[in-house]
């Protein structure tokens, strides 16, 4: 069967889901599909860029906080803060890009980290903008066309069409020109800027686009929750991101999507039972790392090869 | 070979270099080099090994930055700009160790050279495959050095040889005006070597060839000019004949 | 003019401390080219482990050396253990580090609760030294006394023993170390747990001035991370430097504009890193 026929079943079955699921499950589907834009989105600096990126919760975060305050304390509707937020949080990307593209590899890696822990840090402290520690609350879920998304159905299918077309958008990045050349700057930096790319602007501009959607992923996060708390900002947040995305195997399109359905789901199913999430999430860190480095899905369509060579044989 | 006439009644060089001058950490690489290379003239710049063959190069693409002395491209000075800005003015450059991308094919590769100097570079939405021309241009540019028949297969499967013509193809497509070849014949056989040189031979006269190697025989038919590099400095310069001729060559080669 | 005295004081012992933090991680990743994000968590587990041998050993100066060898011990077989499994896969090798982190801060909130853990200061130093109508807390006095004593030990290290002239050699090109016959494998675990115990021991020393609290690492970690890159990876003057413009900046910071401390804190990395990828005093851009 092709491609396009597995497509086509995976759209039915997600399109009926919530006939049959309960709402703990609608709403854990939910969840998934807002990690898996926030890991996909990072996945276009990591595995498409060759950039590791330990920050991406700055994007979900600033998203998130903006459109949460603009709502609050600025009483905007959904209509406004939306697009408010996304800008602003795409204008300061292009900030941070700036900062964070004068190193590549480690060095990217901890600017990355060293500006969203202080975006974390002002979280917390900056009460009177943000409530510190106590979160801001109190905020609502947008009711496009008048269609109340309270209801966990509706805002599953919501989240799903949202998931849909960033996961689609993404793609057709990736397999642009631009994708093209941006996976050359991963593979042959020196080689790509002989043959005229300009590197630093392939990674500027992707850096701010995988920003963007990281932003849109944080709206979704604010709706979902309904609260927003300086924790989503943290280091545990973008290494849940980065996991997703080497465990799902970086660099491919359905990897991050599968990671970050495995990692919502051993969050929800583990925490019942085991209270240090962050603890199995070091653990889980390590065994991928120096067991299943390609992640799952390379691993698999490995396998899959390998199966299908065996039947000819 | 076309002149392009300055006020003064000179023929404007390809390549000027004026007292280039590199030193990593203390020990000096390029010692104040100062040449010049004339349009469609083909010279191969030669000497032992550590001589700062490669690293003149580095400092020609701007892969390197200099510490004194300036670069000028059919007149205008590059000196300061990097890498892809050089690229766009025409210089175009092969690498001694093959740095091609291993895990696409040898047309996504060439594609990547194409789209190099293409404004199609920053399409970021329409599919790649949509770009029909650039494929028909990819496969003219593997034609040209007889690889066309290898066009869907990864560069990791292909031989060495091939691959070393795919070097050479990625910087034809850039259709540069100044090539810099860096060691093209390094690791080839007998037989690839004589293929290599006759693509090279093949290079139309608009475009300007500066040829590294260290080992004289292989690429002194090619040369019109030579240039003998010893220790990050002009040792020997002229025509063949006359760099053949000078003691102070045998002696970079065979002395001290 | 207390005021200042005190904030002066206090940026200064912050600096020393972040020098005993910055410093191992400067040296692991200017020679093993590893970031060691456990980093904080080990300052931490140094804090932790501390405030329990205080319980036994009364003695701060000797808890704060059996803490950083327990501390050291365990960084190196984490490196020989783990570590040394992902030679070459840069991004693994932080990865696993982050999530060593996470095992480790979970590991302290388990073992020894939620709650802050304070750790007395050594009675000796508990009266303030009196000049001038001014009081100088006296524990702060000592930390930046350690600060500098142990700057000049590494410098003593690095520059005149044969280990150190081993690291210089490995942080200028590894390559040619190994070539040349440097033990590189056992000159990593060296390093690995020598940055190991100075965060160790940092965390014990620093435990009058910020006790053992659940967080210590997330709040150590990034400062370390902003020192080095501030500095300069590799370079302990660039540690050092960084150490103490990190330290006025983040106690004036908090002491003037709570609010803003955080966003005051990079603006100067910010600033070096715009203007010199390497840092300040690194002679390898990170």
């Amino acid at each position: 069967m092709n491609r396009n026929a597995w497509l086509a079943i995976l759209a039915l079955l997600l399109a009926v889901y919530p006939l049959a699921a309960g709402e703990f499950y609608i709403n854990l589907a939910s969840q998934i599909f807002i990690a898996a834009i926030f890991a996909a989105s990072l996945n276009l600096l990591v595995g498409y860029g060759g950039l590791p990126s330990l920050g991406h919760a700055a994007w979900l975060g600033l998203s998130a906080y903006i459109s949460a305050w603009l709502f609050l304390k600025m009483g905007l509707g959904h209509w406004a803060t939306a697009p408010l937020a996304l800008l602003a949080t795409t204008l300061i990307a292009c900030l941070f890009g700036l900062i964070a593209l004068r190193a590549t590899g480690l060095g990217f890696l901890m600017l990355t980290l060293a500006l969203c822990q202080v975006l974390w840090g002002t979280a917390y402290r900056w009460v009177a903008v943000t409530d510190g520690d106590n979160g801001l609350r109190g905020l609502t879920r947008p009711a496009p066309f008048g269609i109340s998304l309270d209801d966990s159905t509706a805002f599953y299918y919501f989240t799903l069409a949202a998931t849909v077309f960033s996961i689609w958008m993404i793609a057709r990045f990736v397999g642009s020109p631009f994708g093209a050349a941006l996976r050359g700057t991963r593979d042959q930096p020196r080689r790509m800027g002989a043959l005229g790319h300009d590197v630093w602007m392939v990674r500027w501009v992707t850096f701010v686009y995988s920003a963007f959607w990281g932003a849109v992923s944080g709206l979704l996060f604010v709706y979902y929750n309904k609260y927003i708390h300086p924790s989503s900002l943290s280091l545990t947040t973008s290494a849940e991101a980065i996991l997703s995305v080497i465990a799902g195997g970086s660099g491919t399109l359905g990897g991050p999507i599968i990671g970050a359905a495995i990692v919502v789901l051993l969050k929800n199913y583990v925490s019942a039972y085991i209270e240090r999430w962050n603890m199995l999430l070091g653990f889980v860190f390590v065994v991928i790392v120096v067991f299943m480095p390609d992640g799952i899905v390379p691993g698999l369509r490995r396998w899959w090869a390998r199966w299908k060579a065996r039947k000819v044989a | 070979m076309g002149a392009l006439e300055s006020e003064k009644g000179r023929v404007t060089p390809a390549l000027q270099i004026s007292g280039l001058k590199k030193a990593f950490g203390g020990l000096p690489a390029i010692n104040g080099i100062t040449l010049e290379v004339m349009p469609g003239e083909r010279r191969l710049i030669i000497g032992p090994n550590g001589a700062g063959k490669t690293t003149l190069f580095n400092l020609l693409t701007g892969d390197l930055r200099r510490d004194a002395g300036a670069v000028h491209l059919f007149g205008e000075d590059v000196t300061r700009l990097k890498p892809h800005q050089r690229a766009h003015l025409g210089m175009a450059r092969t690498y001694q160790i093959i740095t091609l991308f291993g895990k696409n094919t040898l047309e996504h590769n060439i594609l990547l050279s194409l789209l190099g100097l293409s404004a199609d570079r920053w399409d970021a939405f329409r599919p790649l495959a949509r770009h029909g021309r650039l494929y028909e241009q990819a496969r003219e540019v593997l034609k040209l050095v007889g690889l066309e028949h290898l066009a869907a297969r990864p560069i990791a499967e292909v031989s060495y040889g091939e691959r070393r013509r795919v070097e050479m193809a990625m910087a034809l497509a850039q259709k540069p005006r100044l090539l810099l070849l860096d060691e093209p014949f390094a690791g080839l056989s007998r037989e690839e070597r004589v293929a290599v040189g006759q693509l090279i031979s093949g290079i139309p006269r608009e475009v300007t060839v500066v040829l590294i190697e260290h080992d004289m025989d292989t690429a002194l038919d090619l040369a019109e000019r030579i240039t003998v590099l010893h220790y990050g400095s002009v040792i020997v310069e002229g025509t063949r004949a006359q760099v053949v001729a000078d003691p102070k060559t045998r002696e970079v080669y065979l002395g001290g | 003019m207390q005021f200042w005295v005190i904030q002066t004081l206090n940026s200064l012992a912050l600096g020393g401390l972040l020098f005993l933090l910055a410093s191992g991680f400067s040296l692991i990743f200017g020679l093993m080219r590893i970031a060691n994000l456990t980093h904080g968590a080990l300052f931490m587990l140094g804090a932790y482990f501390g405030a329990s041998i205080l319980k036994v050993v009364p003695n701060l100066w000797l808890a704060a050396l059996l803490g950083g060898l327990a501390v050291a011990l365990l960084g190196g077989l984490f490196e020989r253990l783990i570590l040394r499994k992902l030679i070459g896969n840069e991004l693994g090798q932080v990865l696993v580090t982050l999530g060593v982190a996470f095992i480790i801060a979970d590991l302290c909130l388990i073992l020894w609760g939620g709650d802050p853990i304070p750790v007395p200061t050594p009675a000796a130093l508990q009266e303030p030294l009196r000049f001038f109508d001014l009081a100088f807390p006296a524990y702060r006095l000592v930390v930046i006394g350690i600060a500098i004593a142990t700057a000049i030990s590494l410098y003593l290290l690095m520059e005149r023993t044969r280990l150190g002239a081993m690291i210089r050699a490995g942080v200028d090109d590894m390559n040619m170390a190994r070539a040349v016959g440097i033990p590189v494998s056992r000159l990593f675990t060296t390093v690995f747990c020598l940055g190991a115990f100075l965060a160790g021991a940092g965390g014990i020393i620093g435990g009058p001035m910020l006790s053992a609290y659940p967080g210590l690492d997330a709040d150590m970690l990034p400062l370390a991370l902003i020192v080095v890159m501030l500095g300069g990876v590799g370079s302990l003057i660039g540690a050092f430097v960084g150490s103490f413009i990190i330290g006025f900046i983040y106690t004036f910071g908090i002491a003037l504009a709570p609010d803003l401390a955080y966003v005051i804190l990079f603006l100067p990395m910010i600033v070096v890193i715009a203007f010199r990828p390497r840092g300040l005093f690194g002679r390898i851009a990170a």
